[in-house]
């Protein structure tokens, strides 16, 4: 690379950008060492739009845990915490148990067709604005350009030697870098713990051990994700791009060069006729803001996340020029061909793919919404001992054990009664049961209770190997009932 | 590098020195090792050091070591301490539920859910231990092992009865020991064979068994005779001695007209062994309120009275 000199003119006043796209398909070796990039600030609409997304994002991860929900007496007060000591997960108004993982699975499957559907109509929107190692990249090139400003500083820099200056600026990065990913690394286990008892005790020295672990491996992962490997995540480690190949199409919105309008390239000297060229003046400065090291007008790239910072940056240009700006915007693939063609471009958001993505997203919405307002307090699980499989009497009527699990999770403790749903006359004991009261079942608030229960059924009564029933319990406070199919074997023929 | 390294031969496909070995043609490439593998090593060597200082490490320098026979580390870790110190733990978590456990009737302990749950935790382990065995990991029993979830109890089913029984055993070699025996008619020769199968018609019709009706008058008498005195003129069997009902659904030793035949001939001795001094008072408690639970036990309201 050779230092940009006044000869070097795009057009009147802008000098060609010696910035090389260094990741391009056309030089990139499989087993290149990796090549810096120095992505130089852009100014636009979409860099305020990314600056706006990351300053939600970052807002929600790393405050998010400090905030509080009122839940009653005895219940963790944080409005969102995943608390895997008592099994519990809270989202505001919403308590989760062990058990009802598939609300999760469910959250999964919406998140993955949320991203077709998005991937359909615009591409790798996902990657270029709201991935995480595109935001906290993008902060830590912020960070960069603070110290060390932005691309020719930056490059300028890194070939001088070392001195005092260049030290403090590489030393005060790299602290601000690692002050952030331990901030990263130290939010994440907030979402584990209370959040304020947990800050306490990190710095007291009394938090859990994992809490320590997960804190240091975090910090380490932002920082040498975001800090060091940057464009190789995206690149090498993530599978996501691969899948984009199957998820976007050709009428899909992509950040696009717009061949028709910018060919044939070349400098513009002033005064210089507009026709018969291409409005493309070849200043690079749509490489050189590129963080993923790539030329957009090279065309589709597995590199591009889409984050348009060179729209932002070739715009700035087109004004400067005097030419309308979009020479690289979101662009269907077909509509460049119709431009190419002389035709007037048509946008089609309601194709096949995204109809199916769409009703199957409303679809899972719809069946996780309904189980999560369906969703019941009260529920029996039985589990009949088959060691020994039944119990013969002395008068020869048969007993079988069960355990039977009540599960409360209201925010009251209950206090149940115990009915056998059958046809067989059951004799019915269940241990801990008050004797004046031998259905009577006491759970705890928000647990799960287990009781002891034998059925006799007596020798007269039998007359085959297996009577079918239901446990059932009724809350008499509130009328909710629950019951779960059993069977009692009797050991007859 | 010497001199000698510089001359060595550089393939020229890989770029890659060879190390000068060859066989029938075929070079060996020198290919150094990557580097993050050397910093791993090095790290491991340092690793070591860093262990030798702070672990036990390194076995019997006489005079070094002092009175142990390796080098302590300045973390003196011991993973023997560790144990006995988990041990001191546990023993010192489970004191309150053995505690609590002491002198409750089994109604006090049904009606504190984490009571009885601790009875079925320790109880079940207890059990596992030293029941199962004999009795069956499900305390179902065998023939000759009594099946313990059932309401046939041979020495009583009240939480104290089966408690003393744990303790003293069956025939066993303890002073308080429960015994009893049923003499070996046919193998003593107390009866002839059919006499024995007359006394067993007798004793299966009992239970509502058929066979011939002289059969069973014949061995009735024998029944007055020879065995009323322990299992009564009904049949229903004396706890005190042991002695089985003869009346219920339940053999011990099998309910075939043979097997019944069987146990007349040779007259069963059931062996229980005592765990009094084997297990403590605490662990006893818990091995009978379990087996009490397992759902044939008696009287639950009676107390232990204890030893």
């Amino acid at each position: 690379m050779t230092q940009p000199t006044d000869q070097q003119q795009a057009a009147a006043g802008i000098p060609r950008s010696q910035a090389e796209a260094v990741n391009a398909a056309e030089t990139r070796e499989l087993y290149k060492k990796r090549e810096p990039i120095y992505p130089k600030l852009a100014h636009g609409k979409f860099r305020l739009a990314k600056w706006a997304v990351m300053a939600i994002t970052l807002g929600v991860y790393y405050l998010v845990p400090f905030l509080r929900w009122d839940r009653g007496e005895g219940a963790p007060d944080q409005a969102v915490l995943i608390d895997f000591a008592g099994s519990r997960f809270y989202f505001f108004f919403i308590e989760i148990w062990p058990q009802e993982i598939y609300y999760v699975t469910g959250l999964l499957i919406i998140a993955a067709l949320g991203l077709f559907l998005a991937s359909a109509l615009f591409g790798r929107v996902w990657c270029g604005y709201a991935c995480p190692q595109t935001v906290w990249t993008d902060l830590f090139i912020m960070v960069e350009r603070l110290f060390e400003g932005d691309r020719n500083a930056r490059i300028k820099l890194d070939r001088a030697g070392w001195t005092v200056d260049k030290a403090w600026r590489k030393v005060g990065k790299h602290a601000v870098w690692l002050l952030i990913a331990f901030a990263t690394g130290g939010a994440w286990i907030l979402y584990f713990h209370d959040a304020w008892d947990t800050l306490a005790n990190f710095f007291a020295g009394t938090a859990a051990p994992s809490s320590y672990v997960f804190a240091g491996v975090l910090t380490f992962t932002t920082y040498a994700l975001a800090g060091t490997m940057r464009e190789q995540v995206c690149t090498y480690m993530c599978p996501w791009p691969r899948i984009q190949a199957a998820m976007t199409d050709r009428e899909a919105l992509n950040v696009t060069y717009r061949v028709d309008r910018g060919e044939p390239r070349g400098a513009h000297k002033k005064n210089d006729s507009w026709d018969n060229r291409g409005d493309c003046i070849d200043c690079k400065q749509c490489v050189a803001v590129c963080p993923m090291g790539i030329d957009i007008r090279d065309g589709a790239q597995l590199e591009c996340i889409q984050c348009a910072l060179c729209i932002d940056a070739c715009d700035d240009i087109m004004a400067k020029v005097d030419r309308p700006t979009g020479l690289i915007t979101y662009e269907t693939d077909d509509n460049i061909d119709r431009f190419v063609a002389g035709e007037k471009p048509r946008y089609r958001f309601m194709r096949p793919r995204t109809l199916v993505y769409a009703v199957t997203l409303a679809i899972v919405s719809s069946v996780m919404l309904a189980g999560l307002v369906m969703r019941t307090e009260l529920d029996l699980n039985s589990q009949r001992d088959r060691n020994p499989n039944y119990v013969r009497l002395s008068d020869g009527s048969v007993r079988n054990g069960y355990s039977l699990t009540v599960i409360n999770k209201a925010t009251t403790p209950r206090v149940l009664q115990l009915a056998i749903d059958g046809d067989a006359a059951f004799q019915t004991r269940v241990l801990g049961a008050p004797a004046d009261a031998p259905g009577q079942l006491s759970v705890g608030a928000d647990t799960t209770q287990d009781f002891v229960i034998y059925l006799t059924l007596p020798r007269a009564e039998i007359d085959g190997p297996r009577e079918e029933f239901r446990f059932r319990v009724t809350d008499p406070a509130t009328g909710e009932s629950a019951s779960t199919r059993s069977v009692l074997i009797t050991g007859a023929d | 590098m010497s001199e000698h390294e510089e001359k060595r031969e550089t393939d020229a496909h890989s770029g890659t020195e060879t190390t000068g070995h060859e066989w029938d043609g075929i070079k060996e490439l020198d290919t150094p090792l990557p580097r993050w593998w050397l910093y791993v090593f090095y790290a491991c060597i340092a690793w070591a050091v860093v262990y030798w200082v702070f672990m036990p490490a390194w076995p019997a320098l006489p005079g070094l070591a002092g009175e142990t026979d390796h080098t302590r580390g300045l973390r003196d870790h011991s993973e023997r301490a560790n144990v006995a110190l988990a041990l001191d733990a546990l023993a010192a978590e489970r004191a309150d539920g053995f505690a609590a456990l002491e002198g409750a009737s089994i109604t006090e302990i049904e009606n504190d859910p984490e009571l009885l749950g601790f009875v079925f935790a320790a109880g079940e382990a207890v059990f596992g231990d030293n029941c199962a065995t004999c009795h069956g990991t499900g305390a179902q029993g065998f023939v000759g092992y009594p099946n313990l979830n059932d309401d046939i109890w041979l020495w009583g089913g009240s939480y104290d009865e089966i408690r003393t029984t744990l303790t003293v055993g069956i025939r066993a070699e303890h002073p308080d020991t429960r015994f009893s025996q049923m003499p070996a008619f046919g193998r003593d020769e107390l009866l002839t064979r059919s006499e024995i199968a007359d006394a067993a018609d007798y004793v299966l019709s009992l239970s509502g068994g058929e066979a011939d009706s002289d059969a069973i008058a014949r061995g009735g008498v024998i029944y007055d005779a020879q065995c009323a005195s322990c299992h009564m003129a009904d049949g229903s069997g004396d706890r005190a001695q042991g002695a089985p009902s003869l009346v219920d659904q339940d053999w011990l030793y099998g309910g075939s007209r043979e097997q019944v035949m069987a146990s007349i001939h040779r007259g069963p001795y059931g062996v229980m062994p005592a765990w009094d001094g084997r297990l403590d008072e605490a662990t006893i408690d818990a091995m009978a309120a379990y087996v009490f639970l397992l759902g044939g036990g008696e009287d639950a309201s009676e107390r232990p009275t204890g030893q």
